[in-house]
């Protein structure tokens, strides 16, 4: 059941990728792009990743399409007919991709419980952090509390981005009416 | 957006659960799914599609730009500050053991929540700030 549905999100999602490529209305691919990251959150939920779904569908579907629509409001809803032949950015992407594939064959399965990543410092996480933090969810008390540096790194990381979105397109206008006011 | 009847009626009301929510997400993130980052963000979701719905200038009414540069670096002050009162009471930074003098467990739960809250308040600020940017961007004034 459960691999039924997600290869049907899967197929959604590559087939709404092929029709975002061949598109040139750039209205329509922020829509599609958004909707892409939607069958990403189900396909997160699927997989009981419910957080990452949460924040996928939230920041991808949600906000992300929001700023697109803003930017295109600002530029432009056409993209230009492009000059050069696609060959070489095809050959490219082609070449990367089987690589990345030809990566993955190495990788242990999915939900394999002898992969590295199970073995390392999860099981005491799983057996430990009950009575060590006693937060019921183990995911945010691995966020907060064992990772917690981690964490501040990336709050500080939006922190920043932030402040340079900020002083990036509020700065430039601020000086162009100075430049004006003369 | 601003003419649409059945859009405002429809976000006015639904507006004030998406912020509950997001503070559900916010606070209830011990026991479920959630935590500080997607309870920011759909708060400032929250912001934005009211800045959609009735006009960017009343929404910088509701969350002017001081508040939004105060709360951005607030978040990360709280954070950090946890970790500085942590090392203050004699712990290492950010081992919120300490906290609590009885109970090294409360301690955690104790600077779990302010840790997250800190996480929250900047998110919801910089998400709400990047879009204030960007819509108020393409006319001086223009509000959609």
């Amino acid at each position: 059941m459960t691999e039924g549905i997600t290869l049907v999100l899967l197929l959604f999602m590559a087939g709404v990728a092929l029709i975002i490529t061949r598109l040139r209305s750039l209205f329509a691919v922020v829509m599609l792009t958004g909707f892409f990251s939607f069958l990403s959150a189900s396909l997160f939920v699927v997989m009981d990743a419910v957080d990452v779904a949460f924040t996928e569908a939230a920041v991808g579907a949600g906000i992300s399409t929001v700023l697109m629509l803003g930017a295109l409001a600002l530029t432009t809803r056409e993209e230009k007919v492009p000059v050069h032949t696609p060959l070489l950015p095809l050959l490219v992407a082609t070449v990367t991709g089987a690589f990345l594939i030809y990566g993955t064959l190495d990788m242990p399965h999915f939900g394999d419980p002898d992969a590295a990543i199970h073995q390392h410092v999860a099981p005491r996480y799983l057996q430990q952090s009950g009575t060590e933090i006693g937060v019921p969810n183990v995911v945010t008390s691995v966020l907060a509390s064992y990772r917690g540096y981690d964490t501040f790194g990336e709050t500080t990381v939006i922190f920043t981005a932030g402040i340079a979105v900020m002083f990036l397109l509020t700065g430039r206008r601020r000086r162009r009416d100075e430049e004006e006011t003369p | 957006m601003t003419g649409n009847g059945i859009v405002r009626v429809v976000s006015k009301v639904l507006l004030p659960f998406i912020l509950l929510f997001a503070l559900y997400v916010q606070f209830h993130g011990d026991y479920g799914p959630g935590g500080g980052f997607q309870a920011g963000v759909i708060f400032g979701a929250g912001f934005i599609l009211h800045a959609l719905v009735f006009g960017l200038e009343h929404t910088k009414k509701l969350l002017p730009r001081r508040v939004l540069e105060i709360g951005i670096s607030a978040g990360v002050l709280l954070y950090g500050g946890v970790g500085v009162a942590s090392m203050l009471l004699g712990g290492t930074f950010l081992d919120y053991g300490v906290l609590d003098s009885h109970d090294p467990v409360h301690g955690q739960h104790l600077g779990i929540l302010l840790v997250e809250l800190g996480v929250g308040i900047t998110v919801t600020m910089v998400m709400a700030s990047i879009f204030f940017d960007f819509a108020g961007r393409g006319a001086p004034g223009a509000s959609e």
